[in-house]
């Protein structure tokens, strides 16, 4: 009896709009965030994360008025990651009710930005979001590089040092997403998932990759992930948050069902 | 026609206190955030949150004249719920910031988690905070319990826990590497480590039951 694996879709919002095709035959609106985070938590969703993806500045705003419908209406933790440059966003988006604030490219080019930000509002509240690609060829010592913009700038910075300095700095929470597996759906990069849990002693959300439950299984059992966040394999219809949980329970994963 | 007050000290946001609660209580409540002494005073039901560091609670209390609203509020007999650092600073002390003095309200400690926590079960080393869904079992019977069952999961984020000296108070208990105190009742006072305002359909039930609790045992 403990603490349960939690299992977070992960809905992409652009200007205000869910996009990426949520696909549910019984919601109305499948662009409205409050259809979709409502529907998520009736299935039993742990947390919901939201990305903003809205490519203007000018157009931020929408995001925090996202955040407050789906904080009036949904009550379950809501993580809001995407466009947070300074204390100030964070501030912005907790007050709107998130609970926590994923915190990525901004902090590769400004980690102070991230003590910062958690001796502002708390650790608790800060996850900072890693993007990690494999560097190694086959054969050799694995090792992981943190990329920016979508994966398609190396930094240098190798992930697993990386994470540990994200968590000295205050960081509440890893988000590690695998570069190489996002939308493969051939699974988490579980190696990957594995260094970096045993490197930090904060929790570690597993990305990147999900393409069925077993894969969200392996993150737990393998990668040592303390929650597991999917998009696609819930959008479009082809399990339900309930159904990762049932298969989690059978495999002997402690989940809150 | 009845009023819940929020008690409003300066540490975080109460948004979503507020509008967990609006969500379930009766049409003839209003749920007031306020800081303002004489509408607490003027409540049916008074509830205090909080998130934060304990220091950082305990000064704002001070300064806004909270901490003497929370006093009377728990001896005026009315219902009256804590929430996460709202149980915490009803305590003696806690061990947070090298030591901070509590309201006293309820004796005893708030203590650390201790590093190096493992899970009994399956020995995987627990992490700090404890963050996320664990069981609550409820020790005793209590009004604010209906419609939710012994074991039920609620949301939990926090380092600190409250050891009260009196373990009779404890009406919830919590495992997270060792049993520690999730929730005490006593007499019109109820307060939970959790958060019901995150816990979805369970963190509601309580959330209405405290709308319509009489603020006894």
């Amino acid at each position: 009896m403990g603490l349960a694996k939690r299992v977070i879709p992960c809905l992409d919002v652009d200007n205000g709009r869910v996009v990426k095709g949520v696909q549910f035959v019984d919601i109305r609106d499948a662009g409205d965030p409050v259809e979709v985070a409502r529907k998520y938590d009736q299935q039993g969703a742990d947390e919901i994360t939201f990305l903003d993806i809205t490519a203007s500045s000018d157009d931020r705003e929408t995001i925090v008025h996202v955040v407050e419908a789906v904080a009036s209406e949904v009550f379950i933790p809501l993580t809001v990651g995407g466009g947070i440059r300074k204390v100030e966003d964070v501030r912005t988006m907790l007050m709107a009710g998130a609970d926590k604030v994923g915190i990525n490219t901004a902090a590769v080019f400004n980690p102070d930005f991230v003590a910062e930000a958690a001796d502002k509002v708390g650790s608790q509240a800060i996850v900072v979001a890693i993007d990690a690609k494999a560097v190694h060829a086959e054969g050799e010592t694995p090792r992981w590089e943190i990329f920016t913009h979508g994966g398609r700038k190396p930094t240098g910075l190798d992930a697993v040092e990386w994470a540990h300095k994200m968590q000295t700095l205050g960081a509440g929470e890893i988000l590690l997403t695998s570069m190489n597996r996002d939308g493969t759906k051939s699974g988490f990069d579980l190696a990957l998932t594995r260094a970096i849990s045993d490197a930090v002693s904060i929790p570690v959300i597993a990305s990147g990759g999900v393409g069925n439950l077993d894969h969200l299984c392996d993150g737990v059992l393998q990668g040592g992930a303390d929650a597991v966040l999917a998009a696609s394999i819930f959008h479009f219809g082809e399990y339900t948050v309930q159904q990762a949980k049932e298969r989690m329970r059978e495999r002997g994963i402690e989940v809150r069902l | 026609m009845q009023r819940i007050a929020i008690i409003d000290y300066g540490m975080g946001n109460l948004r979503s206190v507020s509008k967990a609660l609006e969500h379930v209580v009766p049409d003839n409540t209003e749920v007031l955030v306020t800081s303002d002494r004489e509408k607490i005073a003027d409540s049916d039901r008074i509830l205090c949150p909080g998130q934060g560091a304990a220091r950082d609670c305990m000064r704002q209390l001070h300064e806004t004249g909270m901490d003497q609203a929370v006093r009377d509020a728990v001896a005026g007999g009315r219902p009256f719920m804590g929430i996460c650092m709202g149980l915490q600073v009803l305590l003696t002390r806690s061990e947070e910031n090298d030591g901070t003095d509590c309201l006293g309200i309820v004796d005893g400690q708030v203590r650390r988690f201790a590093d190096g926590l493992t899970d009994a079960d399956s020995g995987a080393r627990l992490k700090i905070p404890h963050m996320g869904w664990s069981r609550v079992e409820q020790e005793s019977a209590h009004p604010m319990w209906q419609g939710i069952e012994s074991g039920a999961r609620f949301y939990f984020c926090h380092s600190y826990f409250v050891v009260p000296d009196d373990d009779g108070i404890t009406t919830g208990r919590c495992v997270y590497g060792h049993p520690f105190t999730a929730v005490i009742a006593r007499g019109n006072v109820f307060a939970c480590q959790f958060h019901p305002e995150k816990s979805s359909r369970d963190g509601l039930q309580l959330l209405q039951n405290f709308s319509r609790w009489d603020g006894r045992q």
